[in-house]
This record gives C-alpha cells, structure tokens and sequence, in this order.
C-alpha cells in the first residue's frame, strides 16, 4: 500500500482541521488568498475521500490506522497508548456524503457571504465542522466519537449562531446548543459506563466482549437516544427546524450531514457495538417505530410552515425518518437474515446520500430565493421563475427528487424502502409512501408559491455563477444516482450495508485480530 | 448500472426514461393534430371566464398558505394538538428528550 | 461498600439536579448552570471509576511497585470533558448575551419566536 492512501484517514480530519486552523492567520494575508487557500483545502479534502474510499474498496475489508504507538514499561508491561481509527464500507459511504456536502457548501459560501461580513471566523468554523464529522465517521475509539461529536456539536451552534445581528439565530443556536451538550454528556456518560465494565474504549474491543446485563443496557438506551436525538428524530426533533431554518443556506446542507453523522453512530452502536447481544427484532420495533413518527410529523408539520426554510427543515425531518425504516427493517430481521432484510438496509442506507444531496440541493436553493425575495415568507413571494430559470429547474430537480419521483435519486432509494418494508410489514410502506405523497404536497406549495404565478416582485440580488454552479454540482448528482442507482448501490451502498449487516466480525477482527 | 433489484422485481431507471420520453412524445404529436387555423391575439386565444373580463393577474397568484387551506381546515383538530407540542421552549424540549429516554429504559429494562 | 458507592450516588445526583434545573428554572443562566451540573456529575463519575481504594496517582516512573495506580484513562478522558465543556458553557453563554440584547429577556419561556 502506498503511503498517501495508508495515510489518507488521517489526513481526512487532519487536512480540515488544518484549514480550520489556518484560515484566521491566511486571512491577515488578505481575503482573496484566503478564498483560494479555502477552496484548495475544500478539494484536498475530497481527494483525499475519494482516496479513503478506494482504498477501502479495493481492500474489501475494514482498514485501520493506528496513532500512537506501543509502550513497553520497564516492567515489561505492554501499555498501549492509541487511538484506532477504522474505515469500514460504512464509514467510506458516509465520508463520500460528507465530502460532497462539505465542498458544495464551501463553494456556495463564496458567493453568499459577498457583500455580508461573512469571512475568516465562518471558513474556520465551516472546516471544523467538517473535520468533526469526518472524525465521528473514520474513528473506532468511543471516546474519540465523543470528542469529535463535541467538536461538530460547538462548531454547528457557531455557525447556527452565526448571524450575531438577528434574535432568531441566536436563539436556535442557544436551544440546539444545550440539547447538543445533554446528549453529548449522555454520550459520555454511557461511554464512561462501558469502560468502567470491560475496562476499554475500543469499538472492536468492546463489541467483542459485549453483554447483556444491566450496564450494557443503560449504556444502549443512552447511546440510541442522545445519537437519535442529534439525528433530529421525532419527537425529539424540535430543536432541527430551529437550527436548519436559522442557520446560513449553506450551513443548512452541511447541517443534515452532521445529522446524519450521528445517524452513522446511531448505527454503528446498534449493529457493530450491540450485534445480537439484546434482541434486535425489539430494537428495530422501537426504530420502525420513531421512524414512521418521524415521517408523518415531520411531513405534517413541513406542510403548515410558511417560512420556506423552516418547511424544508420539516421535509428533511421526515426524511430521517426513511432512513431509520430502512435500518429499522434491517435491524428487526438480523437474526434471522432474509433477503429483504438487505434491501431494506440498502434502501435506508442509500436514501442517506440521496437525502444530502437533495436537502442540501433544497437548501441552497432557498438561499438563492431568499436572497432574491428580500424575504423568507412564503405569502410574500411569487413568479420568481421568470426570472430565475435556472434556480426554479434545481428546486423542482431537488423536490422531485425527495418527493420520490422517477427518473430521480430518491425513487430508487424509496422505492428499495417501500418493497422490502412491505414484505416485513404492509403497513410500513403505506406510511412511508403516504409520507411521500404528502412531501410532494408540501414541495408544491413551496414551487408554486416561490416560483409560479405572475412577476409579483422583481429578483433584488441574482444567484452568482458559482452559486449556480454548486447547486448544478448537486443537481448534477441527483440526476446520475437516479439514473444509475444499480451502479450506486453496488458501488458504494453495497459495502455499506454489507458492512453493518454482516460485517461485524470483520471489523472486530481487524482490531482483536483472528 | 441502472437496474436494481427491490426484492419483488427490479426498476430501471433507463427503461422508464424512454418510455417517459415516448409517451411525451406521442402526447405532442396528439396535439399536433390539432387544428392550427385559429388567429392567435384575437378572442379565439382569450381566457373564457363566463364571459366575464379576464382580470388582471396580479394579486391572483394563489400564496402559499393559501394552496392547502382547506386540508389544513380538515385536520385543524390534528394541527392544533401539533401545533401546541411545537411550543418553542427549550425546557418542552429537553423534557421530550429526558420522556423518551425513560421510555427506553422501560423498554430496555423489559426485554430479555 | 457503601462509602465506596458514595460518590457514584454523588455523581448521579448531580445529573439529576441539572436536568432538574434545565427541566423547571426559568432564567437562561440557570439552565446553563445545570448543563454545567450535569457535566461535572458526568466528570465525577468518570474519575470515579478509574479511582482505586489508596492508590497512587498514575506517574508511572514515580511508581512503588507495590502500591496501586489509579487509572490514568479515566483521569485523561476527564480532562478532555472539562476542556470540551469550558468551551461549551462559553459558547452558550455567549449565546445568552446575545439573546438578552435582542430579546430583552432571559426568560426561557419567553423565548419562542420559533415555533409551531
């Protein structure tokens, strides 16, 4: 293996936390070489997942990376000193999503913050952000998860916060930040729990020696909910539109990849940490069961917003939702291991990228809308299509899209859902399509009061080229996963689902060795 | 590449394209067959509203509260229950988190 | 055995007297207090759990052979928590600040522009 890729893990949080970094003192320098120092470190960092990813396919099997060494006492007591990062097929497809949220958001950003005093401290806080989820993704140390979910939650509320000059921001900010915090503590307070029963901090370590007892008990039911919670699953998801809605477009896009990174920890908890230890068919039914609340609340409530970001926030609420059915299907039939039990996974699991993209396509959008209108309301707008052609085609291709219509990405991911539920349960699917149908209803309203209709108001600030650009980039992406979806799940959502259905022995193993 | 299995069958998305696009097509070529001896910008193109003048169409555009106002009225018992757990208070919710945290535990505790 | 449960009992309660405050006081500040609470009853359990009955502290080129080390991951993940939540309690505050210039309030449940 040839240095750069053994490295590449590390330089996957190494290189967005050296941006994060570098940016206050690049910035002195002045800010045109900082936009190129920011987008250089916002491509390095892409190849380096695109990097991360081939190595991890065509090695096949979940890669380590120590940092740290062995000690040897003088004793004679081995005393090892180390945090193990491990990249299985799960984390390679999460790093893809990250990576390509991660540089859209930093491309739109240029333009979006022209004329506002946006700047060094957004670019910094922009790439820890993005070095924290990549961190939550890569490690396979507990303690490390809880660090690097710290470090996404302080930089999240930063950027939520942002925009000082306006009430609304700070106080999502404030909400999202003390929920943020609790959860993080319950996250480290079930950690600390693990470690005071098996004496250890390492993923593969613990699931190796997991049980049922007790402790391990309190420390799941800590786990699912503080990662459910950060994943903004209803009814612990009133904290989400707050932040989405509030946060600066782009920072809604990297938001739902952050969302979903706990949703990745979420997982892993469950599948690699857990396995089979306590009944699974008991914790799919609780996922299945926040998942179908989570579709229809979050759907219901995007309907009756008329705040074009809050109801966006909603829709990508309800889409969590799908994902967990998915998982939930997925994770009910692991003992058993049917064929559709791997559909289903690979549904959930697919639907995570095809929801970043689309949310994160919505999103920058209803920057560009906003920006246009002069305001977020949606009783205020009206015929901006005649004006915006462009943008008008990447809100329709991003509606469509998570709405679940063919040609697009989220039919196939949905319809993967659909049929493999309905064979676990009928009436799953019917929610879930129900939810659908519904999230078509809602994007409706959103087109067709933003964008149709008579030119009631004449565009006050135009998308940029770059702006433009970044959506296209999305749009672009959405198109091809709806095209191709066979060549994507083999490709990335395979190994994933793979990874987490059956790959729990492989990724002990390649810690604990044998 | 763009075929997937679901389980029950499979879905191509390139299949579907086509015969999306050949359908659009035999749709236009339909309307093709229509008559084109009408003079366009005299009454024959006009709006038919009961014979009424067609108003001016700004201030018509239908808003967007507007567009699921009587669905939203049919549900109003539902909405309003939502509505009132969406208080926006942060201590709500925390409490939430803290309820289903307990619910789980309960659930937890009860399984084998 | 009950002194040696003692500050576990300790550590719980001080989680539970945060929630409690984040549950049911009003002002802002106190619910920032206890978040804090509720970290440093985390922070206490954790050190707890790495503490051996007269051990020594973890220095292993000081070490007698016989006596006993306390854990040292623990107390190493503990500092790690503190910094965390320095910066943490320093954000929400901040954050505070901000919310009282524009709100004019620091009651939290008068804090709902967002909702619904």
């Amino acid at each position: 293996m040839n240095p750069l890729s053994f490295h590449a893990p590390v330089l996957l949080i190494a290189i967005p936390l050296l941006g994060a970094f570098a940016v206050p003192l690049i910035g002195r320098l002045g800010a045109h070489l900082r936009r190129i120092f920011t987008g250089l470190i916002a491509l390095l960092t892409t190849a380096c997942a695109g990097l991360v990813a081939a190595t991890v396919f065509s090695a096949g099997t979940p890669i380590t990376y120590v940092l740290g060494g062995r000690l040897t006492l003088p004793s004679g007591m081995n005393f090892p000193i180390r945090i193990i990062l491990e990249v299985d097929g799960m984390s390679t497809f999460m790093v893809i999503l990250t990576a390509l949220i991660l540089v859209t958001a930093v491309f739109y950003s240029f333009s979006y913050w022209r004329r506002r005093s946006g700047g060094t401290m957004y670019d910094s806080l922009l790439f820890l952000l993005g070095a924290g989820i990549f961190g939550m993704e890569l490690t396979g140390d507990m303690f490390n998860f809880f660090v690097f979910l710290e470090i996404t939650s302080i930089a999240a509320c930063g950027l939520i916060g942002f925009r000082v000059w306006q009430g609304r921001s700070q106080e999502a900010a404030f909400k999202t930040m003390a929920l943020y915090t609790l959860s993080g503590l319950f996250v480290l307070l079930a950690i600390g729990l693990l470690y005071g029963k098996y004496d250890g901090l390492n993923i593969a370590y613990l699931a190796a020696h997991i049980g049922s007892g007790l402790v391990d008990r309190i420390a799941l039911g800590l786990l699912l909910v503080a990662l459910a919670m950060k994943a903004g699953v209803v009814p612990m998801h009133m904290w989400a539109p707050d932040a989405y809605g509030e946060a600066p477009a782009p920072i809604s896009a990297v938001l739902v990849a952050n969302s979903q990174a706990s949703l990745y920890g979420l997982f892993r908890v469950l599948f690699t940490l857990y396995g089979l230890a306590i009944s699974v068919t008991t914790l799919g039914w609780i996922m299945i069961v926040l998942a179908l609340l989570t579709i229809f609340i979050g759907v219901t409530m995007a309907l009756i917003q008329s705040d074009i970001k809050r109801l966006i926030a909603y829709g990508a609420v309800s889409q969590i939702g799908y994902m967990l059915l998915g998982v939930g299907v997925g994770l009910a039939t692991s003992a058993g291991q049917p064929d559709y039990g791997l559909v289903a996974m690979q549904g959930g699991i697919f639907h995570m990228i095809n929801d970043a993209a689309c949310v994160g396509l919505l999103f920058l959008a209803a920057g560009v809308i906003i920006r246009a209108a002069g305001t977020r309301n949606l009783n205020m707008m009206g015929g901006l299509a005649h004006d915006m052609r462009w943008t008008a085609m990447f809100f329709m291709i991003g509606a469509l899209a998570l709405a679940g219509i063919p040609p697009f990405n989220g039919f196939a991911s949905k319809l993967m859902i659909y049929e493999s539920t309905f064979r676990y349960s009928p009436i799953l699917a019917v929610i879930a399509i129900l939810g659908s149908i519904l999230l078509l209803a809602v994007f409706l309203k959103v087109f067709q009061a933003a964008f149709l209709g008579p030119r009631t108001i004449s565009p006050i600030e135009r998308p940029s080229r770059l702006m433009l650009a970044s959506m296209g980039v999305l749009a672009l992406v959405v198109i091809a996963f709806g095209l191709f979806p066979g060549f994507f799940v083999h490709t990335i959502v395979g190994p994933a689902a793979k990874a987490l259905w059956l790959g729990r022995d492989a990724y002990i193993g390649a810690v604990m060795g044998g | 590449m763009n075929t997937i299995d679901t389980g029950y069958g499979i879905w191509n998305s390139i299949v579907w394209t086509l015969l999306f696009l050949g359908i659009l097509s035999i749709g236009f070529w339909i309307r093709s067959l229509g008559r084109k001896d009408y003079k366009a910008g005299t009454g024959q193109t006009k709006v038919f509203l009961s014979g009424n003048e067609e108003p001016d169409p700004k201030g018509l555009h239908v808003r967007g509260d507007h567009l699921y106002w009587g669905m939203i009225a049919g549900f109003s018992g539902y909405y309003e229950r939502i509505r009132r757990w969406h208080t926006g208070i942060l201590s709500d919710y925390a409490a939430w988190f803290i309820g289903i945290l307990s619910i789980i535990f309960i659930i937890l505790g009860l399984i084998r | 055995m009950m002194i040696g449960n003692f500050p576990y009992i300790v550590a719980m309660l001080l989680v539970a007297i945060g929630i409690y405050a984040l549950l049911f006081k009003r002002n802002l500040i106190k619910l920032v207090i206890g978040i804090s609470l509720v970290e440093t009853g985390v922070n206490l359990f954790l050190v707890t759990l790495g503490y051996r009955t007269a051990g020594i502290a973890p220095i292993y080129t000081y070490a007698p052979n016989a006596k006993p080390m306390v854990l040292p991951t623990p107390q190493a993940l503990t500092l790690t928590s503190i910094v965390i939540g320095l910066a943490t309690t320093a954000l929400l505050l901040s954050f505070v600040v901000f919310i009282y210039r524009h709100y004019g309030t620091l009651n939290v449940r008068e804090i709902k522009e967002l909702r619904g």
